[in-house]
């Protein structure tokens, strides 16, 4: 396991006036109704620990009120906590003093937003060049570095456009291009994908992975979408309340969802796109002349490999290609339809 | 002095109280403009010769180059060759009619009012916006200012600097200034909230914060502020020229006191003309800003 970027110690947020004041009684274990009940405060995060490792895709996903976007936005200080350490790659977050602060979202993490938030007095190219002229740069180079973003997020032809003039998804490509312009080493998304339309969605999906391929940021990705974060995901924290209910990779949360509450978001999920064959193999049996299947594949790929190898078993095979056990289609079947009971 | 009962007639002040009162607070303010006034009026100095300067300009120009600047200026501003036919029109007819003189004047007196309520109210405005407590503060003194009679303000001004262009200009500054504070302090807390957390996120200072965002996107608010400005400042021309502005409203005034119907008519449609002129050009100005980036196909 890569060292982390991200490490989030024992969160607190809570909203409200007198948030340092109730903060011992939640740390007692007051309930988030109780508080606001007695206190007027709102208990956005509760005790919150999660390591983000370099260049991971984390997902963190909830429903709204969940608490997610607050989490995220705990990683830049855009909310201060109550309580608690953020560590981005060995700097304490929450401790900084303004000019650093500036200087670590400056240079350190770059950020991107649901509805855009792009300047509507700018061009594309403007905006793109936003946190680079924030820097200090001087304009030429702002104008060098802005248009290497421009096309690689595919804008040549609207470079001098305004944002009203492009859809969402165009927009949106600003809005990465505006965050990858400034060279971050973590990028902070905030339901980036969310307001876009599902093909859209998916294309954006897609760019963003063949992104990170080449540049190997670490991305805190926020979403509601269960498909998006199964997809894009490394690693997966379901929030709820303010609290982490089950961080794992997707098919830790697919196969063994921690509670109720994660087992009725993942019922519906194509299993046969989570899963992998190695987690449902059985132990090796000699069975020659069945079609490889290297580990990693997804149990949906199994399938149709077998069926256009028209066989009945496969084996799976290791990197070095040695068996290390074998399915059947029966298996593979059962286990893209079967919805196994929680854990506990 | 047999009085009636308290809950019959109003239980006032005695009267000689009330003239002590009274007198003791003109007596101080006298001796206040007696002793700074000078003080002041070498403060506003530089204001005043910028005044006449720019007075002298428009008037000694020829009248066509005047209306060229005028028209280039209008077009400028607007892009619109309909507006720029207007202007045309208005300003042939003013100068047929007469008025050519004091139609300078009040432009150069609307010109420098304009100047200065910019230069004042913007910086109040973006205060006011960072604060609810500034606000809290300035607006009931902007309701004052927009709602006393602009005659007793003048009695001040009159006393501390006497008659002439500089307390005109003070007066005129004080019954325009309000509409460019108030629609600054809107345009800037109006700003989406989600750019501005963009900004932040990026590590913008305020500074930048507020020149790179917060008054770019403020500004078609701002200069709607700056269009009821100028229509405010037009209309306290003629109520100016009480206290010795020279312009328009000088033969408003005349004609008021000698019953010249024709004359006051001919003066009061110049400065509506002026009006729907400065109007339309600012108007124009701030809806071409907005179209720019809210519209397809307009940059």
């Amino acid at each position: 396991m890569p060292e982390p970027m991200v490490l989030i110690r024992g969160l607190y947020k809570i909203f409200g006036p007198r948030a340092a004041k109730v903060l011992p009684m939640v740390l007692d274990g007051m309930g988030k109704q109780e508080l606001l009940d007695s206190h007027g405060c709102v208990l956005g995060l509760r005790d919150i620990n999660m390591s983000v490792p370099r260049h991971f895709i984390q997902v963190v996903m909830g429903l709204s009120g969940s608490g997610k976007s607050t989490l995220l936005r705990h990683i830049n200080r855009l909310i201060a906590p109550t309580a608690g350490e953020i560590v981005v790659d060995g700097l304490d977050v929450s401790t900084m003093d303004d000019p650093t602060l500036r200087e670590f979202r400056r240079h350190r993490a770059s950020m991107v937003f649901q509805r855009f938030a792009l300047l509507p007095h700018r061009t594309v190219r403007d905006n793109i060049g936003f946190g680079l002229r924030i820097q200090g740069l001087e304009s030429a180079e702002v104008e060098r570095r802005a248009s290497r973003w421009i096309e690689r997020v595919g804008l040549e032809d609207f470079a001098d456009r305004y944002p009203g003039e492009l859809s969402g998804g165009m927009q949106q490509r600003v809005g990465l291009g505006r965050a990858l312009a400034t060279d971050p080493d973590i990028l902070l998304m905030d339901e980036a994908f969310s307001a876009l339309d599902p093909l859209i969605r998916y294309d954006m999906q897609n760019m963003l992975i063949d992104l990170q391929k080449e540049l190997k940021k670490t991305i805190v990705f926020i979403t509601h979408d269960l498909e998006e974060a199964l997809r894009i995901g490394d690693n997966i924290t379901i929030l709820r309340d303010g609290g982490v209910v089950q961080q794992g990779t997707a098919q830790e949360i697919v196969l063994t969802p921690a509670d109720d509450y994660v087992a009725d978001f993942v019922k519906d999920v194509n299993r046969g796109k989570v899963i992998r064959v190695e987690s449902i193999m059985k132990p090796a049996t000699e069975c020659a002349d069945t079609p490889a299947i290297p580990v990693g594949t997804r149990l949906e790929r199994a399938a149709l490999a077998l069926s256009e190898a028209t066989s009945d078993r496969g084996t799976v095979t290791g990197r070095d290609g040695k068996a290390l056990g074998s399915i059947s289609q029966l298996d593979l079947l059962s286990a893209m339809v079967r919805r196994k009971q929680p854990a506990n | 002095m047999a009085s009636k009962a308290w809950w019959i007639e109003f239980p006032q002040m005695e009267r000689e109280s009330l003239v002590a009162l009274r007198k003791a607070l003109d007596g101080a303010y006298r001796e206040f403009s007696r002793s700074y006034g000078e003080l002041i009026e070498t403060f506003f100095e530089p204001l005043l010769r910028f005044l006449v300067w720019f007075e002298r300009i428009l008037l000694s120009a020829p009248w066509w180059v005047v209306l060229l600047a005028v028209c280039a200026f209008a077009f400028l501003a607007s892009r619109s060759w309909k507006i720029v036919a207007g202007t045309i029109v208005a300003f042939l007819l003013i100068g047929y009619f007469g008025m050519w003189e004091d139609t300078m004047s009040t432009m150069s007196m609307i010109a420098v009012c304009t100047l200065l309520s910019i230069v004042l109210g913007v910086p109040i405005g973006i205060l006011m916006s960072r604060s609810d407590r500034t606000q809290a503060v300035v607006t009931p003194l902007l309701d004052v200012m927009q709602t006393m009679p602009a005659f007793v303000y003048l009695i001040p001004v009159v006393m501390l600097l006497g008659i002439g262009k500089v307390p005109g200009l003070i007066a005129v500054v004080i019954y325009a200034v309000p509409p460019v504070i108030r629609l600054t302090n809107l345009g800037i807390r109006l700003v989406d909230r989600e750019v501005l957390e963009a900004s932040d996120a990026f590590g913008a200072s305020g500074w930048q914060r507020l020149v790179g965002v917060q008054i770019p996107l403020a500004f078609p608010t701002i200069m709607a502020g700056v269009n009821q400005t100028i229509m405010m400042a037009l209309a306290m021309v003629v109520i100016a020229s009480m206290i010795g502005v020279q312009g328009l409203g000088q033969p408003v005034l005349r004609s008021i006191t000698n019953q010249y119907f024709t004359l006051g008519l001919l003066n009061g449609l110049a400065i509506v003309a002026l009006a729907i002129v400065f109007d339309r050009v600012s108007q124009a100005y701030g809806k071409r800003l907005q179209l720019q980036y809210k519209q397809p196909h307009h940059a």
